[in-house]
């Protein structure tokens, strides 16, 4: 019997821990913190600069922005460049099928990209871009390959070209291993560039679900709770209990 | 006030059966003293019922069933309802959890042989609820319109269009189209807030009825009918189910929620086991994604229905799948008259049901995981060889189950 409960929860965790992600490409890890509300902000900057000209978020409204610390006013202001008002949703121009026209595909919105692909995903992928002529764009990116976005921030990080290297496995055999290499520097440091994709995905992962702080907030006043209960049920439950046993 | 109070129920009473019912259903219900810890999940998921169908409702009075909308309305509830993430992951949890906890309520029915006389029906009712349950949790799914519920769906669908001579015929009257579209979309909904709630309701209902009438069963096994106080004629190992397992239920409730709690507020995605990723993509009935994996509670029989790989008896590999996976499910319902041991208890079973048992469970295991991932020809000659040891559990346990060689029953229930 105990044996039983035993394997149960072996093999209740068992596939969690092999549940790893397909990627051919290793993905780094996105440096996200969520309760930094200037890293929002700044990621907040980027997103309007760069990626909301063809990319929609169309499931979230700019007001909604107040939870990064801005005002309406700010918001209006600094974040606002369609003159939409900031009570409507982060739309774009652009329309889907001029936008086939013009990539292959239609951007897509980004509401929720960073719930489907992953901060990390997001994080290697927007560093990972290089020069290559035979697209369409004049961009390729190792993450996602043959991509139909240019590198949008390339002016800031730079032109970076494709390096195959031939490596021995050291069981006799070789395989690729592919690398990029900075050939033309941009105006931010590869640091300074990190940093600034990194306050970007920041932005998509709290965009991805922007109750996610309140959530954390609430859950924990729901479990201290929840435990306070538990005592009292089970003291509960011993005092009836007492004439059974 | 109480004297009132009294006069109020002796008017209710002489019109309806009030006072009768709480006796028969609560106060005067006696349940075995001796229920362990498998016998919290009965009530858990009468909780978890009840937490879909209130959620569910405030889920419907913002959600739109419209292909072109599903997934906005959804977004919409997670951003602009107040409070409708905490209702919209409440309703995905408990799914999941409906699952975690009728699963656990099965083996327990499993272990200690609650299906054996003269509890059959009462099993075959409760296979009735996880069939519902299964339907239910598959038309929610296409709601959201993400990618793997338009995936998924399709999977599910082309299998109904699948069955010989009435498939197709059958597979459009339920879609109201020839392909999964937002016809279809809106009779899914029509089936998860309507009709499947309105027959799980009902059987839980029924359940609990015949639940009452022959009493609950217990971890050794035996009936404690049979031992009456000889003046009262109350069981003498039965408690009156109120206040005694109100009160433990309640604890159990509390250490659920906890679980619960801490799902939906700290992990509501559950690493991608609980609401996929790929379903945060909304549906494109023009690409089909590189893996399509159904949710975790259905993946076992997912790896059966993909397990057959040859044409048998001139019949389709994919249709003998399809046989495979709703055999898979349906077997269960034979329990009752497999199983020939003399007594109903793992505690009094013998050896060969006990290893039989924990090679069913790993073997749910393995498939369930199997499920989850792409296959490949090691994956799929695992899942073939696993599906066969399923199904053997099951085809062998009136031989192995009648030449084990059982510990004598008690004649009264241990502490």
């Amino acid at each position: 019997m105990r044996k039983i409960t035993t394997i149960l929860a072996i093999l209740c965790l068992a596939p969690l821990v092999a549940f790893a992600s397909e990627s051919t490409v290793k993905l780094d890890q996105a440096p996200i913190r969520s309760g930094d509300k200037l890293s929002l902000q700044r990621g907040a900057q980027t997103f309007v600069n760069y990626c909301l000209s063809c990319h929609s978020a169309e499931y979230m409204r700019y007001n909604r922005l107040r939870d990064l610390g801005l005002s309406e006013n700010q918001i209006s202001d600094n974040l606002i460049f369609t003159g939409q008002k900031v009570g409507e949703l982060m739309t774009v121009a652009m329309k889907t099928k001029e936008a086939k026209q013009w990539f292959g595909v239609a951007p897509p919105d980004l509401s929720v990209i960073a719930r489907s692909r992953g901060a990390d995903w997001l994080y290697t992928y927007l560093r990972k871009f290089y020069r290559d002529d035979s697209t369409a764009t004049g961009w390729n990116n190792l993450v996602f390959d043959k991509a139909a976005m240019p590198h949008v921030l390339y002016q800031l990080q730079g032109e970076q070209s494709l390096v195959t290297n031939t490596v021995d496995d050291g069981h006799g055999g070789t395989h690729e291993v592919k690398e990029l290499k900075l050939d033309k520097p941009g105006t931010l440091s590869k640091t300074e560039y990190e940093a600034y994709v990194a306050d970007l995905v920041n932005f998509l992962v709290y965009l991805g679900e922007p109750a996610a702080t309140k959530r954390v907030q609430i859950g924990i006043i729901v479990m201290l709770f929840l435990f306070g209960m538990l005592a009292l049920t089970y003291a509960l439950k011993h005092e009836y209990w007492k004439d059974i046993h | 006030m109480s004297k009132r109070l009294a006069s109020l129920v002796d008017w209710i009473d002489a019109r309806f059966p009030l006072t009768s019912n709480w006796k028969a259903h609560l106060t005067e219900y006696y349940a075995p003293k001796n229920f362990n810890f498998w016998y919290y999940f009965g009530s858990l998921a009468m909780l978890v019922l009840v937490n879909q169908l209130l959620t569910g409702i405030f889920l419907t009075m913002n959600y739109k069933p419209d292909a072109s909308m599903a997934f906005a309305s959804v977004e919409y509830i997670m951003r602009d309802v107040d409070f409708g993430w905490l209702i919209r992951y409440m309703h995905s949890t408990g799914a999941s959890m409906f699952f975690v906890v009728v699963y656990l309520h099965m083996f327990r029915g499993m272990m200690y042989g609650s299906y054996r006389k003269p509890r059959e029906l009462l099993w075959l009712i409760g296979m009735g609820i996880f069939f519902m349950l299964m339907m239910l949790a598959f038309t929610g799914y296409i709601l959201p319109w993400g990618q793997m519920s338009y995936w998924g769906a399709q999977v599910i669908v082309s299998m109904i269009g699948a069955i010989p001579v009435i498939g197709e015929t059958l597979s459009n009257w339920l879609l109201g189209d020839f392909m999964l579209s937002d016809a279809a979309l809106n009779r899914f909904f029509a089936y998860h807030v309507v009709t499947l709630p309105v027959l799980l309701v009902t059987l839980v209902v029924v359940h609990i009825l015949a639940l009452h009438e022959v009493g609950s069963s217990n971890p050794d096994g035996i009936e404690i009918k049979k031992y009456k106080d000889p003046v009262t004629h109350i069981p003498v190992d039965g408690i009156p189910f109120h206040p005694y397992y109100t009160v433990k239920d309640i604890f159990g409730v509390i250490v659920f929620l906890i679980v619960f709690c801490a799902i939906i507020f700290f992990a509501p995605e559950m690493g991608g086991y609980f609401l996929e990723y790929n379903n945060f993509v909304p549906a494109n009935t023009l690409q089909t994604p590189d893996h399509i994996a159904p949710v975790w509670y259905f993946t076992p029989y997912y790896s059966m229905l993909r397990a057959v790989t040859i044409n048998f008896l001139w019949i389709d590999a994919k249709l003998w799948g399809i046989v495979l996976m709703g055999g898979s499910v349906a077997i269960f319902a034979l329990l009752p008259w497999l199983d020939r041991s003399p007594v109903k208890s793992i505690r009094y079973k013998g050896p060969i049901f006990k290893f039989a048992l924990t090679l069913f469970v790993i073997s749910v295991f393995v498939l369930g995981y199997l499920g989850t991932k792409s296959p490949t020809p090691l994956f799929t000659t695992l899942a073939q060889i696993f599906t066969v040891i399923y199904f053997a559990f099951f085809i062998l346990m009136p031989w192995y189950s009648k030449i084990d060689k059982t510990k004598p029953e008690p004649t009264r229930v241990k502490e």
